[in-house]
């Protein structure tokens, strides 16, 4: 137990180092110095409160996308359709915050749970497809992003606005911006980072403290043992699509109610959701696990902008962010090496 | 040349234990020599260490005479040692004839010649008797047919030296009656076989000599035709061994479990149980006897509430529990030790302790206001493992990491201690070493005695006669015969399950 714990903390870590140094050789091979390149990454994430902010700006929707996938994961579902389900969210949310008129200490959890809401139908879809008709959920859910993507627009364009390409904002009973935060980092950040951890602690909550949580994880497992356990199989698999989609819907929430306070019609995905697939996949479909995960993400994605400072193109970001991703799904040849060499020490 | 193949004084070792010590196999060409052991006794250690996948500390290893050095199975290829494993390794969508030439295909220019390929296999399989379809893919044939390509890919690669691994855990006793012809005609073509096993009537049948070893010491080698089962029992346990499961009569009582014109359809909807009627009472075990694949399956799973029935009734206790969910069964009183245990009996991806509960998670005191209470499942799990001498490194260990016997005395103790009426065990001891189906021979009459009405399906016949009070045989979804174990013979059994019909009585 001890071993297979130590390599999930140890190979995500090595993971990211190899892709950190072999972003740092391409950088190299196109004539970029890589340490200057790293520096101007790193100052711009973390080089001043305004950076910082925004790099957690950039991780809130993350966690909570990542922790979508991971709970549809462990319960053996692959839930591609978060990115549809942080759509919805975010127009819900925006919807309740723009049309809705209330005191804050029911506008704003309102405004949550209509975007947790919206995520989890949007969810109950393939669930219900798959429990029914044994439908494949991720060519479902995959059409499912489409749906929502021209919905939302749809819907901004000629139900909340009047041909406009982006809604009104939110009340300020409905907005998680923050004066303090604004006035302390310059930045756009707000409280949902605190949302974004809570959300965290309650997908951790579910799975390994509650009963439902039980049943959720052994029909992941072995749906014929949990069968004749006695458990509902097709019910839970409705249930985790319906939560996971949740968790995706509340990311949409902080995109809407915090980072940008309306929603804009889009012209193509948000890539939330699909890069919740590999904030899941770092953090080994763990909660605490999305939450570094997210913070890689978000941390290289922010400091990517500033990269160009110090002459190195930002694209080279996107593949240092890929050989990470491409080391941690290709963790098996490095467990393998540390058996490996495990052995021979012996 | 003596011996085609000698180990000698092996010993392997792994981080913490001594799985092999001091053992010594020497083979003589064109035997059967059987591999004898419990499990976990180390029987698979050592067969990976001639075939290469281990290298040992200690010990020598000849082949033909010539001290070799096995550094991995391709070497044990050449050397011509070809394993035949327990779990196969097939690729389920390619054919019989992929399978074998799976990574020496003979080429044609640059593509697989499969015709020739077929020609060969065509040629070994009709020389060895062993009846394939060159051209069927492996997921349209039989286990006991994919277990014949497993033997067809050693001899493919030339091998002389044949080591079966637990061959017959997989096959029903028709493929088993098969798999021994087999034997016979390899060894009559020049081959010497070593067979893995722990059932003792297999070696009194087919083998030659036998080597013993007990928890990974070599115990010595005996010939077969000089000794006896209950010798061999125990050199093997190390204890003497009763195979006579000792009991009282039943005293049977009231009906527990009463099905009349029972109907079930299988996966494909095809009608395997029809219009039966079987009654258990309290206080005794009804053995089911039967040739797998005559409805047994169907009909325990319709009991459990895991199949749907057609038509008739099943009634617990005067309770109708017709296609009730598993879970209205079980709480109405049934527990059920399932055919497969990795299938349906054990999460096995979560600890040995979660898993003492599947039934029962969300009942107090395992589980408050929707919250688990881990302390009380892992003190209830602790409780069971010692009542029931699971042997696991703690109750946190995944299920996965115990050996099958061990699973299924979890299982064993999770389904008696709910206190069930009637308790069903289907093939409680497959695949597990005379100690341990002593032991849950024991445990049943057990339950029996306690006055709870059991149902036994097993394929041993064995077993049937030696546990059961009654015994009713299955055949083509009907049970054609009721028999008290004391008044009848295997022989009778054999032909009642083959469909014969019994002959004096009127009654069935």
């Amino acid at each position: 137990m001890f071993a297979s714990r130590f390599y999930n903390i140890v190979i995500p870590v090595i993971s990211v180092i190899l892709g950190l140094i072999a972003g740092a050789i391409i950088m190299l091979l196109f004539g970029y110095n890589p340490i200057s390149g790293y520096a101007a990454l790193w100052n711009g994430a973390f080089g001043d409160l305004y950076f910082t902010g925004e790099t957690i700006v950039k991780v809130t929707p993350y966690i909570l996308s990542g922790v979508a996938v991971a709970f549809a994961f462990r319960t053996g579902l692959f839930n591609i359709g978060v990115e549809g389900q942080v759509f919805v969210g975010w127009l819900a949310a925006v919807w309740v915050g723009v049309a809705l008129d209330l005191p804050m200490i029911l506008h704003l959890p309102l405004a949550i749970l209509a975007a947790a809401v919206a995520g989890g139908l949007w969810g109950f879809v393939p669930g219900f497809l798959k429990a029914k008709f044994r439908v494949h959920e991720v060519i479902v859910s995959i059409m499912m992003n489409y749906i929502a993507l021209y919905t939302c627009n749809a819907i901004i364009r000629s139900v909340i606005t009047d041909n406009e390409d982006k809604t009104e904002n939110v009340a300020e009973s409905a907005s998680l911006a923050s004066e303090w935060l604004t006035q302390l980092t310059f930045s756009r950040l707000h409280y949902g980072f605190l949302i974004a951890l809570i959300g965290a602690f309650l997908m951790w909550f579910i799975l390994e403290k509650t009963t439902k949580g039980y049943e959720l994880r052994s029909v992941g497992f072995n749906q014929n043992a949990s069968k004749y356990a006695g458990m509902n199989v097709d019910r839970n698999i409705v249930l985790s699509f319906v939560i996971s989609g949740a968790f995706a819907g509340v990311a949409g929430a902080m995109q809407g109610l915090g980072t940008f306070q309306f929603m804009s019609v889009n012209s193509g995905f948000t890539n939330i959701g699909f890069d919740g697939i590999a904030v899941a996949l770092l953090g080994g479909n763990t909660a605490l696990g999305s939450v570094l995960g997210a913070f890689l993400f978000g941390t290289l994605k922010v400091g990517a902008l500033n990269m160009p400072s110090a002459g190195v193109p930002k694209e080279l970001v996107d593949i240092v962010v890929a050989l990470i991703i491409f080391f941690v799904a290709s963790s098996y040849i490095i467990r393998w090496f540390l058996q490996r060499s495990k052995k021979e020490g012996k | 040349m003596e011996y085609v193949i000698e180990m000698l004084n092996i010993r392997k070792e792994f981080p913490g234990i001594v799985a092999n010590d001091n053992i010594t196999l020497q083979v003589k060409p064109g035997e059967i020599h059987a591999l004898l052991g419990e499990n976990g006794a180390g029987k698979s250690t050592l067969m990976n260490v001639l075939f290469g996948l281990y290298q040992p500390e200690k010990g020598e290893i000849k082949v033909k005479g010539e001290p070799v050095n096995i550094t991995d199975p391709n070497v044990a290829n050449q050397l011509g040692i070809g394993m035949v494993h327990q779990h196969f390794m097939l690729v389920d969508t390619f054919t019989v004839t992929e399978n074998i030439i799976l990574g020496m295909e003979p080429k044609k220019g640059s593509k697989v010649d499969i015709k020739k390929a077929e020609k060969e296999v065509q040629e070994i399989s009709e020389r060895y008797g062993l009846r394939v379809d060159p051209t069927a893919k492996i997921q349209d044939i039989s286990v006991g047919m994919q277990q014949r390509v497993e033997i067809l890919k050693t001899l493919y690669r030339g091998a002389d030296i044949l080591i079966f691994d637990e061959p017959t855990a997989v096959l029903t006793p028709q493929e088993i009656h098969e798999l021994i012809q087999i034997m016979r005609t390899l060894i009559s073509e020049g081959k010497s076989i070593i067979l893995i096993t722990h059932k003792l009537k297999e070696i009194m049948e087919v083998c030659d000599r036998c080597t013993v070893i007990r928890k990974g010491e070599g115990i010595g080698t005996v010939n077969v035709s000089e000794t006896t089962t209950n010798e061999l029992a125990s050199l093997m346990v190390g204890r003497e061994v009763s195979f006579t499961t000792e009991k009282e009569a039943a005293q049977p009582k009231e009906d527990i479990l009463h099905i009349r014109n029972l109907r079930v359809k299988d996966v494909r909807g095809v009608e395997m149980v029809k219009n039966l009627d079987l009654d258990v009472k309290a206080g005794e075990i009804v053995g089911i006897a039967g040739v797998d694949g005559n409805g047994q399956s169907e009909l325990i799973e319709a009991i459990a509430g895991l199949r749907k029935s057609e038509a008739g009734s099943i009634s617990l206790k005067g309770n109708d529990i017709t296609n009730l969910s598993p879970r209205n069964v079980t709480e109405t009183g049934v527990s059920h030790i399932p055919q497969d245990r990795h299938k349906f009996g054990l999460v096995l991806d979560f600890p040995i302790g979660e898993n003492m509960v599947l039934q029962t998670y969300y009942k107090e005191p395992y589980s408050k206001n929707g919250i688990l209470n881990y302390k009380e499942i892992y003190k209830k799990a602790k409780g069971l493992i010692e009542e029931y001498d699971v042997r696991t490194p703690s109750e946190y260990t995944l299920a996965r990491a115990l050996s099958g016997g061990n699973q299924q005395k979890a299982i064993i103790g999770r389904e008696m201690d709910r206190v069930p009426d009637l308790l069903i065990a289907a093939q409680p001891t497959r695949g597990l070493d005379v100690g341990a189906i002593e032991f849950i021979h024991k445990k049943l009459i057990e339950a029996r005695d306690q006055g709870k009405a059991v149902l036994l399906l097993s394929f041993e016949l064995d077993e049937i006669i030696n546990v059961s009070d009654r015994i009713a045989v299955m055949f083509d979804g009907h049970i054609v015969a009721n028999v008290k174990p004391e008044e009848t013979t295997e022989q009778e059994l054999g032909l009642l399950m083959a469909g014969s019909k019994k002959q004096e009585e009127g009654e069935l």
